[in-house]
C-alpha cells in the first residue's frame, strides 16, 4: 500500500489534462454531423438518421446494464412508448412535432417510475425478463386501444404532413436528421456528465458489487432509480424520432424485442462500459446491417454469433481491445492519480499501481 | 354474458389443467437458476426447437408423444456441451455474459427455424388422442391432452423430488446449489454438475415443446412468449420451490382463462397483470426457497 501524506489528499478526479481530446472529438462530430447531409443525394439523411438512433438507444442501454448493470431486454417498451407518446402530444393536443419528441421522452420518464417499483424487486437475469413482462404489457395496453390508437394495424403521425406542406420534403428529412444527430449527442452527454459526478462513481460501485456498494454508504436505490428513469426518457425520445422516421406506427413493430437485441448488439461489438463503445458498435451495426440486409435470416444469425462468440473471447467489445493496446481515450471519466501524485507515491519497488 | 355454474366450472378447469403446461415451462427455467443462478433467455426458444424436432419425426411417421422418447434425449445431450463449451465459460464473471449470450442464442435459434422452417405456424397431430375428451357432466367434458398435460406435469415435479432427495446426483445437485466451493471440496465437479443440469433443464423443455405443439400451433417466433410465461411461473410461485412451480402455473392458468373470459384480448395482459401483482405485495413469490444471493 502506498503511504499517503495527510496534509495533501488524492483528489479521486483529475481529467482536466485529458479533456482536449473530448472537445477534439466533439468539434469533429459536429462537423461531420453538419458536412454528411452535403455529401450525398436526398436519401442520405434519412439512412443516417437511424445511425443516430441507434447510438442513442446503444448510449442509453449501456448506461443501464453496462454501467449500472442492470440488464434489460425491455428497452422496446420505451420506444413504442416514446413513439406513440409523440403521435398522441402531436397530433391530439397539438403540440409542434419536434418539440413532441422530447416531450414523449418526459412522458416514459415519468411512467418509468411506477415501473421501477416492479422491476426492482427482480435481480440480475429475471430483472432482465421482468422488463420484457412490462414492454409487453405496454404493447398489449396499446394495441387493445383499437379505436384512439389504432390498435394491432397502429396509427400514422399526422403532423408529419403538416410540417411537410409548410415547409419541403427536404427541409423535413434534414430537420429529422439534425434532431436525430442532437438527441444522440444529447444521449452520449448526459451519460458523460452523470459518469463524471457521484451518481456514475456510485453506479459503477454499484455494478460491482451492489451489497459492497450499499455498505459504503452508496443509495443504491437511489442511484439504480436516476439511471433507470434517464434511460428511459431518452430511449422515449429516440422512439419519438423513430415514429417521425416511420410515419406509420405499429405496435407489434415498435414493441418489437428487435429493437433491444440492436442495443445489446452495438454494445457488446463496440465495447460494454465505455462511452466509445456504444457509439463505434453502431456505425459497425449501421454498415454490417445494410450490407447484410438482403440475406434476411442469415443476417440475425451472423449477428448473433457475432455476438456470442464476442462475449465469450472478448467481452469488452472492440473499444476494449483498443484501450488495452494503446490507453487511448476520449471520454476521461475513469478515475485516475494525477501523474505528479503518481511519481510521489510510488513505492521504490518501481511497480506502477 | 351467461355465467352458469356449469360455465364457471369449466372455465377453472380449464384454467388448471392450462397451468399443466406452464409448470414444464417454468420447472426447466427454475431448475437451472437454482443450481446455478442462470437465467436462460433462450428457454422459451428451446421449447418451440423442441417443438420442431418433434415436427422433423413426425414426416418420418412418429406420432408426436411417441417422439417424446426421441427428443428428450435430444435436448439433454445439446444440453451438456452448451453448458461444458459455452456458459460455463462465463461463470464467475458476473450476471452479464450468460444473459447476453442466451439471449444471443435465442435470436440464432428463432432465426435458423425461420430459415428451416419458414415463419408459417406448424401443428403437431397426435391423432385421435387429440381431440378425445372425458365427460363428467352435459356441460362440462375435460379433454384428454389438456389432462394428459397437467398429470406429466404432476409427474415431472414428483420426478425431481424424487431426484434431489433421494439420489447422490440429486444431493450433489444441492450441494452444488448451496455452495459450489465447499461441493468442489467434496468432490464433486460442479462444472459437471451444471452441465447436466442444463441437460435435464432442456429436457423438461422437450416434454413441455411437444405438448406445446399438440395442443396449438406454433411459429418460430413464439419463443419469447414462452419464456415470459415460464418466468411468470416461477416469479408467481416463488423462486426454488418445486411445488410453489405448480401453484405458480396453475394461477397463471387461472388468471389467463378468466382474463379471456371477460374479454379475449386479455387472455395474455392478465397473466402479466397478475405476475406483476405479486411481484409488487409479494415480491419473494407465494412459496420461495431460493435465496437469490
Amino acid at each position: 500500500m502506498v503511504a499517503r501524506n495527510k496534509s495533501t489528499p488524492i483528489p479521486i478526479v483529475n481529467t482536466m489534462n485529458r479533456e482536449y481530446r473530448l472537445i477534439a472529438f466533439g468539434v469533429l462530430a459536429v462537423v461531420i454531423i453538419i458536412a454528411l447531409p452535403q455529401l450525398g443525394g436526398t436519401g442520405l439523411p434519412r439512412q443516417l438518421s437511424d445511425l443516430f438512433v441507434f447510438i442513442s438507444i446503444a448510449t442509453m442501454w449501456n448506461l443501464l446494464s453496462g454501467y449500472a448493470g442492470m440488464v434489460s431486454v425491455g428497452q422496446q417498451g420505451w420506444i413504442g412508448l416514446g413513439s406513440y407518446a409523440t403521435i398522441v402530444i402531436a397530433d391530439d393536443l397539438g403540440a409542434s412535432l419536434f418539440v413532441s419528441v422530447f416531450l414523449a421522452g418526459i412522458f416514459t420518464a415519468l411512467v418509468s417510475i411506477p415501473t421501477s417499483w416492479v422491476v426492482f424487486r427482480l435481480r440480475a437475469g429475471y430483472f432482465a425478463i421482468g422488463t420484457w413482462v412490462v414492454a409487453e404489457v405496454f404493447q398489449l395496453l396499446v394495441s387493445s386501444s383499437t379505436g384512439w390508437l389504432g390498435g394491432g394495424a397502429g396509427r400514422s403521425l399526422a403532423s408529419i404532413r403538416g410540417f411537410v406542406r409548410s415547409t419541403s420534403p427536404e427541409t423535413f428529412a434534414l430537420t429529422t436528421y439534425y434532431v436525430a444527430a442532437a438527441i444522440a449527442v444529447l444521449s452520449i452527454i448526459v451519460v458523460y456528465s452523470l459518469m463524471r459526478s457521484r451518481v456514475g462513481l456510485g453506479l459503477t460501485a454499484i455494478r460491482d458489487s451492489e451489497s459492497g456498494a450499499a455498505s459504503l454508504g452508496v443509495n443504491t436505490t437511489r442511484l439504480k432509480l436516476i439511471a433507470y428513469v434517464v434511460a428511459a426518457g431518452m430511449t422515449g425520445i429516440a422512439g419519438g424520432i423513430i415514429a417521425v422516421m416511420s410515419i406509420n406506427v405499429r405496435p407489434d413493430a415498435a414493441f418489437s424485442v428487435q429493437w433491444t437485441a440492436f442495443m445489446i448488439f452495438i454494445t457488446v461489438i463496440g465495447g460494454i462500459g465505455s462511452i466509445e463503445g456504444p457509439i463505434i458498435g453502431a456505425v459497425l451495426f449501421y454498415f454490417i446491417r445494410n450490407q447484410l440486409s438482403s440475406y434476411g435470416e442469415w443476417s440475425f444469425i451472423v449477428l448473433g454469433v457475432i455476438a456470442v462468440v464476442m462475449m465469450l473471447v472478448a467481452p469488452r467489445g472492440i473499444w476494449g481491445l483498443i484501450q488495452q493496446r494503446t490507453h487511448f481515450e476520449i471520454f476521461p471519466i475513469r478515475r485516475l492519480m494525477p501523474r505528479r501524485l503518481l511519481m510521489e507515491n510510488t513505492p521504490s519497488t518501481g511497480e506502477a499501481p | 354474458m351467461d355465467l352458469g355454474i356449469d360455465r364457471i366450472i369449466n372455465m377453472l378447469v380449464q384454467g388448471v389443467l392450462l397451468g399443466g403446461l406452464y409448470v414444464l415451462y417454468g420447472t426447466g427455467l427454475s431448475l437451472i437458476f437454482g443450481v446455478m443462478r442462470l437465467v436462460n433467455l433462450a428457454h422459451g426458444d428451446f421449447i418451440v426447437l423442441s417443438a420442431y424436432i418433434s415436427l422433423i419425426l413426425a414426416g418420418f411417421g412418429v406420432n408426436p408423444l411417441i417422439s417424446i422418447v426421441i427428443v428428450v434425449p435430444v435436448m439433454f445431450v445439446l444440453g451438456l456441451p452448451l453448458q461444458r463449451f459455452v456458459l460455463n465459460r462465463t461463470l464467475g464473471k458476473g450476471i452479464m455474459p450468460p444473459l447476453l449470450i442466451t439471449f444471443g442464442l435465442s435470436v440464432i435459434i428463432q432465426n435458423a427455424l425461420q430459415l428451416g422452417f419458414s415463419a408459417d405456424t406448424q401443428g403437431l397431430d397426435a391423432g385421435a388422442l387429440e381431440t378425445a375428451s372425458i365427460t363428467i357432466t352435459p356441460s362440462l367434458s375435460i379433454g384428454l391432452m389438456p389432462l394428459l398435460t397437467f398429470v406429466i406435469a404432476i409427474a415431472v415435479l414428483i420426478g425431481l423430488q424424487v431426484f434431489f432427495r433421494r439420489t447422490r446426483l440429486g444431493r450433489a445437485f444441492r450441494a452444488t446449489s448451496d455452495d459450489p466451493e465447499a461441493a468442489e471440496m467434496m468432490g464433486i465437479n460442479s462444472r459437471h454438475v451444471y452441465a447436466l443440469a442444463m441437460g435435464l433443464s432442456l429436457a423438461i423443455v422437450a416434454i413441455a415443446g411437444i405438448l406445446l405443439g399438440v395442443r396449438t400451433n406454433f411459429a418460430p417466433a413464439l419463443g419469447p412468449a414462452r419464456l415470459l410465461l415460464a418466468f411468470e411461473t416461477v416469479i408467481i410461485g416463488g423462486l426454488g420451490s418445486i411445488w410453489g412451480t405448480l401453484a405458480g402455473g396453475i394461477i397463471l392458468g387461472l388468471a389467463q382463462t378468466i382474463g379471456a373470459q371477460i374479454n379475449p384480448a386479455y387472455f395474455q395482459l392478465s397473466g402479466h397483470l397478475v405476475t406483476l401483482l405479486v411481484l409488487v405485495f409479494r415480491p419473494t413469490g407465494l412459496f420461495a426457497v431460493t435465496r437469490d444471493k
